[in-house]
């Protein structure tokens, strides 16, 4: 019975040690509260978490549709992927001219979140995300430092930053690499916020088209940086495939390890 | 094919006999011809693909067609261009001009709209067309990501000119980088014919660097806020209808133009310097005012103005607002050509020396020896210190603040080709003006630059500090030079 007990710490302390290999490309984040600019009146509270540092790549993708063929261009189910579905990767089994480490794109939410399970992950909520992405390099909110929301604004309008290789932007506080300036990326819940797209009419918090109740005033008019991210998603739907919009995967934390 | 246009032609046939015919019965009775029908009832014939044109060009008038169901295909770009001389801005567009592709159809049409994104583009867009009767314009309806494309439809029931524009969030922003256009509803039986038809729109522009900062220059967020433009522009730059892309005409003919402001923020007073408008469409709509000289353009507005050009010359389109024109790139040309007509305009005489005689009770003019004014030697430093003066004060406003001056008006003096040729000809120039036409680094200027009231001393500073400034070749010019200069 003593043995088999230590057998199952052994087991256990392995289990343990591989998971924190894996985590090496991911680090952690602590939470906390703020508010968004959009979806709440009120402060909304993220838990602790592990994020990836950087986005999925093209080779991170290969080998995911290698052991998971269902996903593959030529398998995926029309439901899950519309046509422009890896409509730059050449074959199913090449992402041909793009860059290895380059972020993956033309990939649909239902792949993106089916990728993060099956490394036994998630999506990011829409808050989580936002509140990482509040970083700047050395503050974990870094909205109203001078100069953050312009450059972030830069990088925005950069055109074709999803053929850059991850790692090439900057570095925040909490180590998270590439959350502005490669892609857009996923996020588990992101058409819980609807914007119609008649942006006027949302902004002011009127009654909106598609789900009067999500529509409630910005926090922050002068955001525009979060602006465009929320009406980014609300543009697109599940099984959209977008040139610029990739994702990357979180983790929650062992129950023991969320102690904040 | 042939058979659709035999058809076309007959039933274009039967419905100018019929107008005709309607007149002829209705002229007595002014009340049966103003009584329109419903517009929502007007049937369409067919099926048409619209053509749409670039700035400043527009689409053939509907003339008498009958209505038809329209459809317009429009794609949303986000690209690099030239803001102005060696300065880039990310622009997004409708169809990949600022102002997007002009959009013309009559009223009772029903249009069918596609939008589509291109791929590369990094946002969502979308279309609200003020010619809409709907909500949003069709924003909610064309809401569209990028690689995706989005279709909707609509029945024009108001005949006008009407701005169109993006607005997605920031909507500010998304107008600001230049997503805005004019789509024209014509009336039935189209609107009177004229010889020339234009689009320009002016539209403000807020970028990092201030006006003429070289090298490419980011949207500022926060001057776009306050509202401080640095750039006022026609047709989406700096030179937008000046130099090759100037406007054209011949004397004796009718001009229109479709005048839009896309904003976002600022109101137009447009004016023709040298013209006067015949008739102006006030907002684009029905009402319509005659010899006017400037017209209102509200943001998000437009209006047309019609004129017919009487002499030969160059027409200078402007924000009368009229530091945006001199400072901030409101500028644009409409070239006459054709003969001199001296009945309209003469301007065939010399100049002549004119003393007044000395006002009464003024101090007298002093007696003895002209003091010899002492000849100040200055230093270089401050030479080009009081040259900068002078040049603010005096050059500035046509040449610019760095010498880049305005493509096709105001030839550059920085890093020009002319300059740096003969500095003779520069004193001259300065001293007793220069006229005619000029080639400055490539291009070909035709204008008139006045003698300036300087002294030598001042002319002198003036070209030391231009020569030493902004890569040209560093001559010292001197008083005696100047003196020397006849």
């Amino acid at each position: 019975m003593k043995t088999i007990f230590r057998l199952a710490v052994a087991i256990a302390v392995m289990i343990q040690s591989q998971t924190f290999g894996q985590s090496e490309s991911m680090v952690k984040i602590e939470g906390g509260s703020y508010l968004p600019l959009y979806g709440t009146e009120q402060e909304v509270v993220v838990g602790d978490f592990l994020m990836d540092v950087t986005p999925v790549t093209n080779q991170d993708f290969l080998e995911f549709l290698q052991e998971n063929p269902q996903w593959k261009k030529s398998q995926v189910r029309p439901l899950f992927a519309d046509s422009n579905y890896l409509a730059t990767w050449p074959s199913d089994d090449s992402y041909g001219a793009n860059l290895p480490s380059a972020p993956v794109t033309m990939i649909s939410w239902y792949a993106a979140k089916n990728y993060c399970e099956w490394l036994e992950m998630r999506l990011p909520t829409i808050d989580e995300w936002e509140y990482v992405a509040m970083a700047s390099a050395t503050r974990p909110d870094g909205r109203q430092e001078a100069g953050f929301q312009k450059t972030i604004l830069g990088l925005y309008e950069a055109p074709n930053t999803y053929k850059n290789e991850v790692g090439t932007t900057f570095r925040n506080y909490w180590g998270v690499e590439d959350l502005h300036g490669l892609v857009w990326e996923w996020t588990m819940d992101f058409n819980s916020i609807m914007i119609g797209g008649e942006s006027r009419k949302d902004s002011a918090g009127g009654g909106n088209l598609f789900c009067a109740g999500a529509a409630v005033g910005a926090s922050d008019v002068k955001d525009y940086a979060a602006f465009m991210r929320y009406t980014f998603r609300g543009s697109v739907k599940a099984k959209y495939a977008v040139k610029n919009l990739g994702f990357r995967c979180v983790k929650d934390l062992p129950a023991d390890q969320n102690k904040n | 094919m042939n058979k659709k246009n035999n058809k076309n032609r007959r039933w274009y046939a039967a419905v100018f006999l019929m107008t005709v015919m309607g007149m002829g019965l209705f002229t007595s009775c002014d009340k049966a011809v103003a009584e329109k029908k419903d517009p929502e009832t007007i049937k369409v014939y067919g099926e048409t693909i619209a053509e749409l044109t670039a700035p400043p060009m527009v689409p053939r008038p509907v003339g008498d067609r009958a209505a038809t169901k329209l459809k317009i295909e429009m794609e949303v770009i986000e690209k690099e261009m030239e803001m102005a001389d060696g300065v880039t801005y990310n622009y997004w567009t409708f169809d990949g001009s600022v102002p997007g592709s002009f959009i013309r159809a009559r009223v009772g049409d029903e249009i069918e709209f596609t939008l589509k994104n291109h791929p590369d583009s990094k946002l969502p867009h979308n279309i609200d067309l003020h010619a809409v009767n709907g909500p949003g314009g069709g924003a909610e309806a064309t809401f569209v990501a990028p690689g995706q494309q989005r279709t909707f439809t609509f029945k024009t029931l108001n005949p006008g000119l009407y701005v169109y524009h993006c607005a997605t969030a920031p909507v500010g922003m998304h107008i600001a980088n230049g997503m805005y256009g004019l789509i024209l509803v014509e009336p039935e039986g189209g609107l009177p014919p004229v010889d020339r038809e234009y689009y320009v729109m002016q539209g403000d522009f807020y970028t990092e660097g201030e006006y003429g900062e070289r090298g490419f220059q980011a949207f500022d967020m926060n001057k776009a806020i306050k509202e401080q433009a640095d750039y006022v522009v026609f047709n989406g730059k700096v030179g937008g209808i000046t130099g090759e892309n100037e406007l054209y005409a011949e004397v004796g003919e009718t001009v229109r133009i479709f005048m839009g402001n896309g904003g976002p923020n600022l109101v137009s007073s447009f004016h023709i310097i040298g013209e006067i408008f015949d008739t102006v469409r006030l907002e684009g709509g029905d009402l319509v005012n005659h010899n006017v000289q400037t017209t209102l353009i509200p943001a998000g507005g437009a209006a047309t103005v019609e004129f017919k050009v009487d002499v030969p010359g160059e027409l200078v389109l402007v924000d009368h607002s009229i530091f945006r024109a001199f400072n901030k790139g409101a500028l644009g040309i409409l070239n006459v050509h054709g003969k001199e007509n001296t009945k309209v305009f003469d301007d065939n005489f010399e100049a002549e020396p004119y003393n007044p005689e000395p006002i009464l009770g003024s101090a007298p003019i002093e007696d003895g020896e002209p003091e010899e004014k002492a000849v100040e030697v200055l230093s270089l430093a401050d030479k080009m210190e009081r040259g900068k003066t002078v040049y603010n004060q005096t050059c500035m406003a046509c040449h610019q603040t760095t010498g880049q001056g305005i493509a096709g008006v105001f030839p550059p003096l920085a890093e020009s080709d002319y300059l740096n040729a003969d500095v003779t000809r520069a004193i001259k120039s300065v001293k007793h003006g220069l006229s005619g036409e000029i080639e400055v680094n490539g291009n070909i200027y035709n204008s008139v630059m006045p003698p300036q009231a300087l002294s030598d001393e001042d002319v002198a500073n003036v070209l030391t500090y231009v020569y030493k400034n902004w890569g040209n070749n560093g001559t010292e010019v001197t008083t005696e030079m100047v003196k020397a200069v006849n």
